[in-house]
């Protein structure tokens, strides 16, 4: 097996607020190989996003990471300064972002936020650089790249907008598109045009994907491979044909049984009952337990450590799987 | 079930004028709804798709007459709602409700549940005192929230909680039918499939009606007996829930929006139809059928000539030119 | 007939509820100590300024008996802050000083607010037409620099103390008209104002229970911070001439006439100029700390 491109290892953050201190992310781990899309699913809360920016080393205030390694080409993000960090963010790993509007800059010509990006990034000319932007232009699909060139932001579709941010990423040369929601502000017909777009680009440019969602359905139709995060941790994480349809950890079979869809028509949903835990105060123990269906004793004390279930790397966080919990 | 129309719109048109400036009389014109006809019976679930700006928001709130229609007639048990003023409107108001589709929003953040459920009852009824709080528990526990939390305010609850207490208090007057925007696109999946199996057990017990306006089409397909598909203020194709999921959809886009749709089990997946370019702008729509650019089997004709909405088989209507003969084989 | 506004058909212990929520706020302002020390600089001159007359002994705006010849007298112990030209105590001159200033800062802000939040409120819930009309008369008077604006109503009505007043607040009113307008186009796209339409609540009611009570806050915050504004405005009034008249005390007066000889003897002008700077002070970091105390969101964060 090839040497993973980014690898999140047992990453921790915390926020303290006048409320408390809340804890996001609570022992992530996941790793990305190159040309792969890894979906990273979850609820609200579950520390998605904030693990998505953790890579970029954009936590927001007052978020810090206390522990754990973000590996990128086997060098730790965490230990870099602020100007090799800025050197990485936008060019070799790149992000996008659910509201492509907010993305832009109202005041200023799509073309030329496109061409700074680019050569803060790469030692080029401004024709160069435009020249770049429009072959960016046209590998995301986007009609008429000289048009677009010169026109504002307000003045593209979310779904052209979201276009543009892709070619920002990728004529910047980012090996690593981190993709927080990507489409979740848009409609359906053009999220299909953007999921189609990310695999294109993945095939055609060997980028990497780190696609955030709360959507199974995008997982099912996008991804290699996926990681059910909840309450700040990884759940469960496999191939997608293994976590979806072989699922094992209660809260993954819980949201696959709480989607509707056409085969349960007429009958009632199955719902996890509770709401989603407030990283304020978790559970001790496994962080779902409460709302979990097969709840043991020792879930309520001891936080489940991944368990390998098979050879191609389908792993569960749960007692019904691990050693302690068979016990 | 009983076929009896409870609410019916004939010709509606909901046309949004903006003028710029203070001295520029130049007008813009938005048409919302295009002439939207259909019928909701009774103790029904008649669902409302289609992207953003289609119009689904607009039809559901012209219907409650949140805002006023351009012109065209909205019937409820017959009687025409749309000219009605505001005070003859007001006994209307108590059988239709609305659950917004954000429910941090809708309520106001200085009320306590208490009185926010009470909102309706206060201006509809001469309930007070003890017996208001008594029909306020009783309302709480039609949606399986605990009755002590009468006296909270909105930010100590979660977004499924808060559309339990929104669904409360569109129960509160016993409405006869409920306009459902959005309700569960601001909630999480596990939280979702909650608020639908509520949704669904109100109406059978209470024997609701309800207009289901969402964008999530397995949401819709779930709750809905019918489902009308919109584009550009328009119908596009209306047909029972069964009919469109079942592969039985006439109209290129309904079937370009079920094909878009991400679907989980591998073996329902299809033949994806990945549509070119964006929903056309309201303000700027294109002649002949709103759709033809768009359309992967348009011909001559779609770009001339404004498709009508018909009655294709029984219970299916389409608007599309081609559909009736060979659809582009 | 309309739906009601009166809360008396609500159970008590809705009443009650609003009563914990101010004994909630008030728990959230005593941890704020900046809250607290301003809070008590403001009453010291409130309760300064209302009892001036028991607290100094120099009757008569600090004249006391007349006493030329006590002129210019460095802060010392019968006179903590010195005298002015005219042998008169400058601490009595600054309490009765406080008269005027404190009462135009909160005529004027009192004023401002009634005529600006009905208008605000109106041009904002039905927009259209109305709007248009309440924001160009408002534009109109945020056309022109306020200082000027006022200086140029004080002159046409002559100086006086409440003519004064009544220039500042006409200068001000348009500013809670825009805040209250802008709040309310906020709110009315919010679900809960459009859940009561849809429930057929009356425009009336929903003004006066969804829109004000949120609006509410903001416009606390702004006229807390605005009474030391006022005061200021008020002072530089009387410091061209057009506010009370000698010989009663003023802070703004007393700049202005302290100035020549601030040099050589700072106390008077310089008293005048801490006290309008305290208080000015004291209502700025006021109106900072019921911004964070008035929001249950906030408040239950730091408590």
């Amino acid at each position: 097996m090839t040497e993973p491109l980014l690898s999140v290892e047992d990453l921790y953050i915390r926020f303290k607020t006048y409320a408390g201190t809340v804890h996001a992310v609570n022992g992530m781990s996941f790793h990305i190989h190159p040309g792969e899309i890894f979906g990273l699913v979850g609820e609200s809360g579950c520390g998605k996003s904030v693990t998505g920016l953790a890579v970029l080393g954009m936590v927001p205030y007052p978020g810090e990471v206390i522990a754990g390694r973000i590996l990128f080409h086997g060098e730790n993000l965490l230990q870099k300064n602020r100007r090799e960090m800025e050197q990485i963010r936008g060019g070799r790993i790149a992000m996008i972002f659910q509201d492509p509007s907010a993305s832009l800059n109202p005041v200023f010509t799509v073309g030329s936020q496109i061409s700074r990006i680019i050569r803060h990034h790469r030692r080029v000319d401004r024709h160069e650089a435009r020249a770049l932007a429009l072959a960016g232009f046209e590998a995301v699909g986007l009609p008429d790249p000289a048009r677009i060139f010169r026109a504002y932001p307000h003045e593209l579709s979310g779904g052209m907008q979201q276009r543009v941010m892709i070619a920002m990423a990728l004529a910047s040369g980012a090996e690593l598109l981190i993709a927080d929601e990507p489409t979740t502000a848009l409609d359906v017909t053009i999220q299909a045009q953007i999921l189609a777009l990310l695999n294109d680009l993945r095939a055609a440019q060997g980028v990497s994907i780190l696609l955030i969602t709360h959507d199974l359905g995008v997982v099912a139709e996008t991804c290699d491979r996926v990681g059910v995060a909840y309450a700040g941790s990884i759940v469960e994480t496999g191939p997608t044909a293994q976590v979806l349809y072989q699922m094992k950890h209660p809260y993954t079979r819980g949201l696959l049984e709480a989607l509707p869809r056409p085969s349960h028509r007429g009958k009632a949903l199955q719902s996890i009952p509770g709401s989603v835990p407030s990283g304020l105060d978790l559970p001790s123990g496994c962080p779902f337990w409460p709302r979990c269906p097969e709840v043991m004793d020792i879930c309520r004390e001891q936080k489940p450590l991944p368990t390998r279930l098979d050879e191609v790397g389908h792993r569960v966080a749960c007692h019904l799987y691990s050693r302690e919990g068979q016990r | 079930m009983s076929r009896t129309p409870l609410v019916e719109t004939r010709h509606l048109y909901k046309i949004f004028r903006s003028q710029s400036g203070l001295f520029r009389r130049e007008k813009k014109e938005v048409r919302a709804l295009n002439g939207v006809s259909l019928t909701i019976y009774r103790r029904e679930t008649l669902g409302v798709v289609g992207e953003s700006g289609c119009g689904k928001t607009t039809l559901g709130r012209t219907i409650l007459r949140l805002i006023p229609p351009t012109s065209g007639q909205i019937l409820f048990e017959g009687q025409d709602i749309a000219p009605l003023d505001r005070r003859t409107l007001r006994p209307y108001r108590r059988h239709m409700q609305m659950v917004f589709q954000n429910p941090y929003t809708s309520f106001d953040p200085r009320f306590t549940v208490l009185k926010s459920i009470a909102e309706p009852l206060v201006a509809h009824t001469d309930l007070r005192g003890d017996r208001l709080v008594a029909r306020a528990r009783e309302l709480l526990q039609q949606v399986g929230m605990p009755g002590e939390i009468l006296y909270r305010y909105p930010h100590e609850f979660s977004g499924g909680q808060l559309q339990r207490l929104a669904v409360a208090r569109a129960l509160a007057l016993n409405p006869k039918f409920i306009v459902l925007d959005e309700p569960t696109s601001a909630l999480d999946v596990s939280v979702q499939a909650q608020i639908i199996n509520l949704l669904k057990q109100l109406q059978a017990d209470l024997h609701l009606t309800y207009l289901f306006i969402s964008h999530d089409l397995s949401v819709v397909q779930h709750i809905s007996d019918r489902i009308a598909v919109m584009y550009l203020g328009q119908i596009v194709e209306l047909s029972t829930a069964d009919t469109l999921f079942q592969g039985g959809a006439l109209h290129p886009y309904t079937k370009a929006l079920l094909s878009s749709a991400p679907i989980i089990d591998p073996q329902l997946r299809r033949e994806r139809i990945i549509l070119p370019g964006n929903p056309p702008n309201p303000a700027n729509p294109p002649p002949g059928c709103a759709f033809h650019p768009r359309c992967p089997v348009a011909v001559d004709v779609c770009s001339k000539v404004e498709p009508s909405l018909l009655e294709v088989e029984s219970e299916h209507w389409a608007a599309c030119h081609l559909v009736g003969k060979e659809v582009g084989a | 007939m309309t739906a009601s506004v009166d809360l008396t058909g609500l159970p008590a212990d809705i009443r009650t509820s609003r009563y914990k929520e101010v004994g909630l706020m008030l728990q959230a302002f005593r941890r704020d100590p900046l809250a607290v020390v301003s809070l008590v600089v403001i009453l010291l001159f409130v309760l300064g300024a209302v009892f001036a007359p028991w607290l100094t002994p120099y009757p008569d705006q600090g004249l006391g008996n007349p006493n030329i010849i006590e002129k210019f007298q460095p802060p010392g112990p019968t006179h903590p802050l010195g005298t002015d030209y005219l042998g008169r105590d400058v601490l009595a001159r600054i309490l009765y000083g406080g008269r005027s200033s404190l009462s135009i800062g909160f005529l004027v802000v009192i004023i401002a607010v009634a005529i600006g939040i009905p208008l605000g409120a109106v041009a904002g819930y039905y927009g259209g037409r109305i709007d248009n009309l309440i924001m160009r008369i408002t534009d109109v008077f945020l056309a022109f620099p306020p200082l000027l604006l006022a200086i140029a109503i004080a002159a046409a009505l002559g100086s006086s103390f409440i003519n004064a007043m009544i220039a500042i607040a006409f200068t001000w009113w348009p500013w809670y008209a825009r805040l209250v307008r802008a709040q309310t186009l906020s709110l009315r796209e919010l679900h809960f104002v459009e859940a009561a339409r849809s429930m057929g609540v009356s425009d009336f009611t929903i003004i006066v229970q969804h829109i004000l009570p949120n609006v509410m806050t903001p416009v606390l915050v702004q006229a807390t911070m605005d009474i030391g504004s006022a005061i200021l405005t008020g002072a530089a009034i009387s410091f061209v001439g057009l506010g009370v008249h000698p010989p009663t005390a003023d802070w703004g007066k007393m700049i202005s006439t302290g100035r020549i000889y601030f040099i050589e003897r700072p106390w008077f002008a310089g008293s005048a100029g801490a006290a309008i700077f305290l208080v000015t002070l004291s209502f700025n970091l006021l109106g900072d700390a019921i911004r964070d105390v008035a929001d249950p969101r906030t408040r239950r964060a730091v408590s």
